[in-house]
């Protein structure tokens, strides 16, 4: 006999669903809806006559090398920060899970800038990192001009992967712990026992273990690195120096709230929700499939 | 909880009701953040005691973009505010938006008064239509003026600021041959670099009168002094006679002229009361009228700041308490010598104007000189060329400008073939603007 919970009354179990289909739709199809419908007429800012204008926005937005560019930055943005941040996190939350002395302490204190809104960690690192005032600024000293993300498009880049990754870090870091928290201490153990040494249990055995959650981290961080990222990029370069920080979600802002061209800004909006959709789909796709679920 | 919901909205309702019994309430959304926010929450708060019949709710939107973008956003929603202080860059969306109230109606439906002679022309031209009529009511007015360093300049002899350009390039070298580390600080903000630059020398930044004669107008400043002027500059940072202050690098202009790293700098006359404050110890400075290419044929700076738009579709008890607001933050007294008195900015009337100096306002040795800014907006008749730019969408072109301006000031691109750029892709912008207002003629 099989054993499975299903409703006999079909009008019960859409009233359970529909709270959260109610949510979905006002704040995920609604907009989109909305953006798409902007994006295929010329919407005046505050509203009123829209023209039908077919694909002009997104040819706009594609014949715009400007546009290309910021492609090209959001991409090496979301992988620099990624793997950067990931590799941290990886190695904190693998010496923490040794217990050492104070793991407690790290614990708590390695998630912390994950509290950190995006906005706050941005001002931070401006500050730090800025060449006349920051404590960075010691350097130029030493080097003059060695270090000046105002004016250098590369050290601008630095600064903004630098900070992206340090707010993610901690979010990895608690999930990597976790999850290495989980394996069983006996597989480590007899790891142990037959001489592997710390690097090498951790190698093979730990990491190969928590690699579900590392895709898992992967999907997040990088939509993270397209989405949430315009707070520090807005404090820390405003897209400078020459774009060379210009991410697409920046991009988006600039022209749609302060150009307050948001036929233009929608059309960019769709192109990223499908950017970020399919590469979504393709780590699910492609990536996974090297994913072994315990 | 919906009960509760209920609860709160009743007494949300009976408690305004029971207030609005007593005074009619506007809503008034302001932009200016920090100090000046505080100056203009002040304002209200003032205007709230000196009557008991209308009472201004005021919000601060945090800064002059969110406002203009949250009032878009309420007035899509139908929750928008009554009077609303909107920057310069925004009065060309205000001006076509089909939302405003326009203040000379305004005032002639609510018997405001005004004497529209009494505005100074360089500012009642800005915010008015190509007819000549005032669509919104000047509140914090601003110009650029130069910053000089007198120490500084004393080491080369100099006891005046310079009067043209050329001067202050030979002044610059004087400058750093005598050891003077940083003789001129500048950023790459528009307003200063190309829009006052164009307005002193009557330089066209764009064709048909710089956007006034229509949303037609191309831009223009890649074939005029202006090229020449940033090529000025970019020789300067090369020389190490100038320096490069934004606040990405720790330090804007202000800052840098203020701890006395940088001998001159322009800026706002806003920031005036910001360097008093924040100087080094016995900084002794002055300001003057920027320099121009030909001092013999000056014209009129423009005029920078925001100004405070009426908005559609409100009920007429609130017209009547907005208009008695208005009439309170613009009044000479309760107005004007309030803002001057308070921040860095001008008097905008000529009223109001003499009533200060009758005052002894700018004989205070923290505001000596600080009304150079009037005679620069008053250096001259109001040319078609001085009086404004009214380009759509002009925040994505100044940030056009600042991009390019980025690249060329660093090396990767030719100064020319950046501007061109920049005229190029603003062409675009204001393609689509005028798409956008198809069939919309610019008031």
């Amino acid at each position: 006999m099989e054993k499975r919970a299903t409703f006999s009354n079909l009008w019960l179990a859409a009233a359970f669903i529909a709270p959260q289909m109610l949510l979905i739709f006002v704040f995920f199809y609604w907009p989109s809806g909305e953006a798409l419908y902007w994006a295929v007429t010329l919407e005046p800012p505050f509203g009123g006559s829209n023209q039908w204008v077919g694909l002009q926005n997104f040819m706009t937005v594609f014949e715009d090398p400007k546009y290309w560019n910021s492609v090209r930055v959001s991409l090496t943005f979301a992988f620099s920060a990624t793997v950067l941040s990931l590799a941290i996190a990886a190695l904190l939350a693998l010496f923490v899970d040794r217990r050492l002395p104070g793991h407690q302490v790290y614990k708590f204190t390695f998630f912390l800038p994950y509290a950190l809104a995006a906005p706050a960690v941005g001002l931070a690192f401006r500050f730090i990192f800025s060449p006349d005032a920051g404590f960075v600024s010691a350097i130029n000293h030493a080097f003059p001009g060695l270090w000046n993300p105002a004016l250098n498009g590369y050290d601008a880049f630095i600064l903004i992967v630098l900070a992206q990754s340090w707010k993610m870090v901690g979010y990895n870091f608690i999930f990597f712990l976790a999850a290495l928290q989980s394996i069983p201490r006996t597989i480590s153990e007899a790891g142990a026992m037959d001489g592997a040494s710390v690097l090498q249990r951790m190698r093979d055995i730990q990491l190969p273990l928590i690699t579900p959650t590392l895709f898992f981290l992967i999907v997040i961080n990088i939509t993270d690195s397209f989405v949430d990222s315009f707070g520090i990029v807005d404090i820390t370069t405003s897209g400078g120096p020459a774009r060379a920080t210009e991410l697409m979600v920046y991009k988006i802002y600039t022209d749609g709230f302060q150009g307050k061209d948001y036929s233009l800004a929608a059309a960019q909006s769709i192109v990223l929700m499908v950017l970020v959709i399919a590469l979504t789909f393709i780590q699910f796709r492609f990536v996974e499939r090297r994913v072994h679920y315990r | 909880m919906k009960r509760l919901i209920l609860l709160a909205t009743t007494a949300v309702v009976l408690a305004s009701g029971a207030n609005a019994a007593e005074r009619t309430k506007f809503e008034f959304w302001y932009g200016l953040t920090g100090d000046l926010g505080e100056v203009v929450a002040k304002h209200c708060q003032l205007f709230n005691q000196s009557q008991d019949k209308y009472e201004a709710v005021c919000t601060g939107q945090g800064g002059y973009d969110k406002a203009e973008q949250n009032t878009i956003a309420a007035y899509r929603s139908k929750q928008h505010p009554t009077v609303v202080q909107i920057y310069d860059a925004g009065t060309v969306n205000f001006m076509l938006s089909g939302a405003i109230y326009p203040a000379t109606k305004f005032a002639n439906d609510y018997k405001l008064d005004i004497d529209w002679k009494a505005y100074f022309p360089g500012i009642a031209n800005y915010y008015a239509t190509s007819a000549g009529e005032m669509w919104s009511f000047p509140y914090n007015s601003s110009t650029a003026v130069f910053y000089w360093n007198k120490e500084a300049f004393a080491k080369i002899g100099k006891t005046e600021a310079p009067k043209t350009w050329a001067e202050f390039g030979e002044d610059l070298k004087a400058m750093k041959a005598a050891g003077v580390p940083c003789g001129f600080a500048f950023d790459f903000d528009s307003w200063m670099d190309l829009e006052q630059f164009s307005a002193t020398n009557s330089i066209p930044l764009a064709t048909l009168d710089n956007g006034y004669g229509g949303l037609g107008a191309e831009l223009a400043f890649n074939k005029t002094a202006f090229v020449d002027h940033m090529k000025d500059f970019k020789s300067w940072l090369d020389a190490g006679y100038a320096k490069i202050q934004t606040k990405q690098m720790g330090k804007d202009v202000v800052q840098a002229f203020a701890d006395g790293t940088c001998a001159a700098t322009i800026t706002s006359i806003a920031n005036h009361g910001t360097v008093h404050n924040t100087q080094a110890k016995d900084l002794k400075w002055d300001v003057a009228m920027m320099p121009v290419l030909d001092a013999a044929k000056r014209t009129n700076s423009m005029v920078g700041g925001a100004s405070l738009w009426v908005m559609e579709g409100k009920s007429k008890e609130e017209y009547e308490a907005a208009a008695a607001f208005l009439k309170y933050v613009t009044a000479p007294d309760t107005g004007e010598k309030y803002i001057a008195e308070n921040t860095g900015y001008i008097p905008v009337t000529t009223k109001g104007y003499e009533l200060l100096k009758a005052d002894g306002f700018y004989k205070d040795p923290k505001r000596v000189n600080r009304d150079i800014a009037i005679a620069s907006l008053t250096a001259s008749d109001v040319t078609p060329l001085s009086r404004g730019i009214r380009l759509g969408n002009f925040t994505s072109i100044r940030a056009e400008l600042r991009s390019e301006l980025e690249a060329a000031f660093t090396g990767q691109k030719d100064m020319q073939a950046a501007i061109d750029t920049v005229v190029e892709r603003g062409n675009q912008i204001l393609r689509r603007y005028e798409q956008t207002y198809k069939g919309v003629a610019l008031p």
